[in-house]
C-alpha cells in the first residue's frame, strides 16, 4: 500500500493513515532498530555553502543526548531537520521509524520542539498560546484547559495566564515556549539552546523538570553553549563545528579523552600573554593561549604552577581547576564555545 | 506532572491534523483576530454609517436632482450601495492578507510556531484564508444590513451580494497573499499596494460611475478588477441591473479564477519558504 498524502485533502482516510503509521513503527521502529532517531550521513545545503555535512548519530530511547558547537555550526540545522521542518539535502533520517519528509505529520505529533528562537503568538493571551498550540494536534478543549494551567505552573507563569505575551520578559517567554513545547506530553523533547536567556535560577529549575521528563523515560535532544548544562543533562555528547561532527562520547569520557585532569590558567596581562606563551613551552603536555589567559594542560595543576615559578615568571593571577567540555572544545575547535 | 494523559496518540493526532490542520489554524487566525473584534465591529458598522450618509445621501440627493437616468433608471445611492459593499470588503481583504503573513514570516514568524506542529505549510496558509474569510463575510453581511436599511437593496437576490463581495476580497487578495509571502523584508511595498493599487481600483472600476464613461484607455483597469466584476455582479443581484448572462459568468469565473489561482500558489510559496 503506498497512499499519496495530501494535505488537509478531506478525502483522506484517516484510519487508513493511522494503521499504515503503527504498521511502520512496528516494522521499523522497535523490530529493526532500537533507536528513535537515526541519521546516516545527513546532509543540509544552502545553495554552494554547506550548514550540516554528512553526519551520523543514532540516539536510543530516554537518551538525552547534547549537540555541542560554536554558532553557525550546524546545531540548529540539524534539530530543524529532526524536528521535521527542513528538507535535508543528502543522507538518511528516521524519527520512530518514520522519514519525517514522507510522514511529517505523524513525525511531528511525537515530537515537542523549543525552538532557538521565540515563536510565540505575541497578540494571544498567556494561556490561549498553549491552548491553540494544542489544539494542533487534535487535542479537545477539555484535555487542554486544564493541562494549560498545569504547564503553566510548571513554567511559573500561573500568575501570568491572562496576560498577553507581549508584556512577558524574555525569560518568561522562554519559560512560555518550553512549557508550550509538552503540550502534547512528547516522547521525544527537542530543545535549542532551551536556556538562553534565562536567569539562573529558572535555569536549575529547568534543569530538574527536564531531569524529571528524562527520569520518565522522555528522550531528550538539546544544543547548549553552556558546559555545565552539557555536562549535567546529556549522556552523550558530539561536538559539531563546520557541519561536521569532531567528537562523540560522554561528557566524562571526552574529557578524559581530549584534556588533561587539570588545567593552569594565567594570566600576564592582555599584551603580555601571547609573549610569555613561548617561555612556558614544555610545561604541562600542552598550552593554549587565549587573548585573555594562557591554559596550561596537565595532570597536576601545582608543579605545574611551580614550573611557572621556577622559570622566573609571575603572572598577575593564576588558577588551577578541573578540565570541563570547555577545553574539549577548544581543543577540538580551536575556539572557544562562547564567541 | 500528574494530569490526565493526553487522549490521542501520536498516529491519531497526525491523522487528525491532516484532515482538520487548516481548520485548526483558522481557529487560531480567528483567536486572535478576536482580541481586536471590537474595533473591527466597530469599523464595519461606523464605515458603512458615514459613506452612506456622505455619498449616498448628501451626494445622490444633488446627482438624483440633477437628472438620474445616468445611473439605470435606479437612485444613485442604490447604484452605489453594491459597489461600497465590495470595496470594503476588498479593502478589509488587504490589511489582512499582508501584515499577518510578513508577522508569520518575518516579524514575529509566527508562522513557525504551527509549523513545528503537526500541521503543514500548506494547511497555514489555508488556515489563514479559512480564517480572513469568516471575518471578512461579518462585516460584510453588516454592511450589507446597513444597506438594506438605507432602502438601497430593492432585489429579492440582493442579499447574495454578501458571497460575491467576499469573494472579490478573495480574488484580490489571495494572490496579494501569494506576493507577500514571497517577501524577505519591508521596504514600502505595503504603502504601495495601498496607494497605487487599492485606491485606483476603488476610483476606478465603476464604483462611483459607470465604467464605460470612463475614457477607453482606462477601462482596462475595470476589467482587471475584481472591484469592477464584483460590482457589475452585485447590481444586477440588488436591483436587476441589465446584463448579459455570458457576462455575469465571466464575472464569477474571473474572481473564482484569481482567488484559486492566489490560494494555490500561496500554499506552495509556504511549503517551498518554509521547509528550507
Ligand atoms: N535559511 C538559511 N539560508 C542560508 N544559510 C543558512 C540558513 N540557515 C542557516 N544557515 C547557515 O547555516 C549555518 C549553520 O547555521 P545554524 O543555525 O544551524 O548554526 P548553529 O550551530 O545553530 O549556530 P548558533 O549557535 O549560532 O545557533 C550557518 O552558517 C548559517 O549561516
Ligand atoms: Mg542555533
Amino acid at each position: 500500500m503506498k497512499p499519496q498524502l495530501v494535505w488537509g485533502n478531506p478525502l483522506w482516510d484517516s484510519k487508513a493513515c493511522t494503521s499504515l503509521v503503527r504498521v511502520s513503527i512496528q516494522t521499523r521502529g522497535s523490530a529493526a532498530s532500537p533507536y528513535v532517531i537515526s541519521a546516516h550521513n545527513l546532509t543540509k545545503k544552502y545553495g554552494d555553502f554547506t550548514a550540516v555535512d554528512n553526519i551520523s548519530f543514532d540516539i536510543p530511547a530516554g537518551e538525552s543526548f547534547g549537540l555541542l558547537g560554536p554558532n553557525g555550526a550546524g546545531k540548529s540545522t540539524t534539530m530543524r531537520m529532526i524536528g521535521g521542518v527542513s528538507q535535508r539535502s543528502g543522507g538518511t533520517l528516521s524519527i520512530m521509524g518514520l522519514d519525517p519528509e514522507k510522514y511529517g505529520p505523524e513525525v511531528r505529533s511525537h515530537l515537542g520542539v523549543v525552538p532557538q528562537q521565540d515563536n510565540l503568538d505575541e497578540e494571544l493571551k498567556v494561556r490561549d498560546n498553549l491552548i491553540v498550540y494544542g489544539r494542533y494536534f487534535g487535542l479537545p478543549l477539555s484535555y487542554l484547559k486544564p493541562k494549560a494551567d498545569e504547564l503553566l505552573e510548571f513554567a511559573q507563569l500561573s500568575e501570568k495566564a491572562g496576560a498577553k505575551v507581549d508584556d512577558l520578559s524574555g525569560g518568561m517567554k522562554r519559560r512560555l515556549t518550553i512549557a508550550r513545547s509538552l503540550v502534547n506530553d512528547p516522547k521525544i523533547l527537542l530543545l535549542d539552546e532551551p536556556t538562553t536567556g534565562l536567569d539562573p535560577q529558572a535555569r536549575h529549575i529547568l534543569w530538574d523538570r527536564l531531569f524529571r521528563l528524562k527520569e520518565a523515560g522522555t528522550t531528550l535532544v538539546l544544543t547548549t553553549h553552556y558546559m555545565d548544562e552539557a555536562e549535567q543533562l546529556c549522556d552523550r555528547i558530539v561536538v559539531v563545528d563546520k557541519g561536521r561532527i569532531m567528537a562523540e562520547g560522554s561528557p566524562a569520557a571526552l574529557i578524559r579523552q581530549y584534556s588533561t585532569r587539570e588545567v593552569l590558567e594565567v594570566r600576564f596581562g592582555s599584551e603580555r600573554n601571547a609573549t610569555v606563551a613561548a617561555e612556558l613551552a614544555g610545561i604541562g603536555e600542552r598550552t593554549e593561549t587565549l587573548p585573555d589567559r594562557v591554559l596550561i594542560y596537565t595532570d597536576d595543576g601545582e608543579r605545574a604552577l611551580e614550573e611557572v615559578a621556577a622559570r622566573g615568571l609571575s603572572p598577575l593571577t593564576s588558577l588551577i581547576r578541573r578540565s570541563s567540555l570547555e577545553d574539549v572544545f577548544l581543543r577540538l575547535t580551536g575556539r572557544s564555545l562562547i564567541d | 506532572m500528574t494530569s490526565a494523559p493526553v487522549p490521542l496518540t501520536p498516529a491519531q493526532s497526525a491523522a487528525k491534523a491532516r484532515r482538520l490542520g487548516s481548520w485548526y489554524f483558522a481557529e487560531h487566525t480567528l483567536r486572535v483576530m478576536r482580541t481586536y473584534a471590537a474595533s473591527v465591529l466597530m469599523y464595519s458598522v461606523g464605515t458603512p454609517l458615514a459613506y452612506l450618509f456622505a455619498m449616498g445621501v448628501g451626494l445622490a440627493a444633488l446627482i438624483d436632482a440633477n437628472g438620474a437616468g445616468a445611473f439605470g433608471g435606479v437612485d444613485y445611492l442604490t447604484f452605489l450601495a453594491p459597489a461600497l459593499v465590495a470595496s470594503a470588503a476588498m479593502m478589509s481583504a488587504t490589511g489582512e492578507f499582508m501584515f499577518p503573513i510578513m508577522d508569520g514570516f518575518k516579524w514575529r514568524r509566527t508562522f513557525f510556531g504551527p509549523h513545528a506542529s503537526p500541521l503543514a505549510p500548506a494547511q497555514i496558509a489555508q488556515g489563514h484564508i479559512i480564517g480572513v474569510t469568516i471575518r471578512i463575510l461579518v462585516p460584510t453581511a453588516i454592511y450589507f444590513a446597513i444597506v438594506v436599511l438605507f432602502g438601497a437593496a430593492p432585489g429579492p437576490w440582493a442579499w447574495v451580494s454578501i458571497f460575491t463581495a467576499t469573494l472579490c476580497a478573495l480574488s484580490f487578495g489571495l494572490p496579494l497573499m501569494a506576493y507577500v509571502s514571497t517577501l524577505t523584508k519591508d521596504s514600502g511595498q505595503f504603502a504601495a499596494v495601498q496607494r497605487f493599487i487599492v485606491t485606483p481600483l476603488f476610483l476606478f472600476s465603476g464604483t462611483f460611475f459607470p465604467l464605460a464613461t470612463l475614457p477607453w484607455f482606462l477601462q482596462w483597469i475595470g476589467w482587471l478588477s475584481p472591484l469592477w466584476h464584483a460590482t457589475e455582479l452585485g447590481r444586477v443581484l440588488s436591483y436587476g441591473y441589465a446584463e448579459p448572462a455570458w457576462l455575469g459568468a465571466v464575472h464569477v469565473l474571473y474572481m473564482l479564477a484569481t482567488a484559486v489561482a492566489g490560494a494555490v500558489l500561496s500554499r506552495r510559496i509556504f511549503t517551498r519558504r518554509m521547509g528550507a
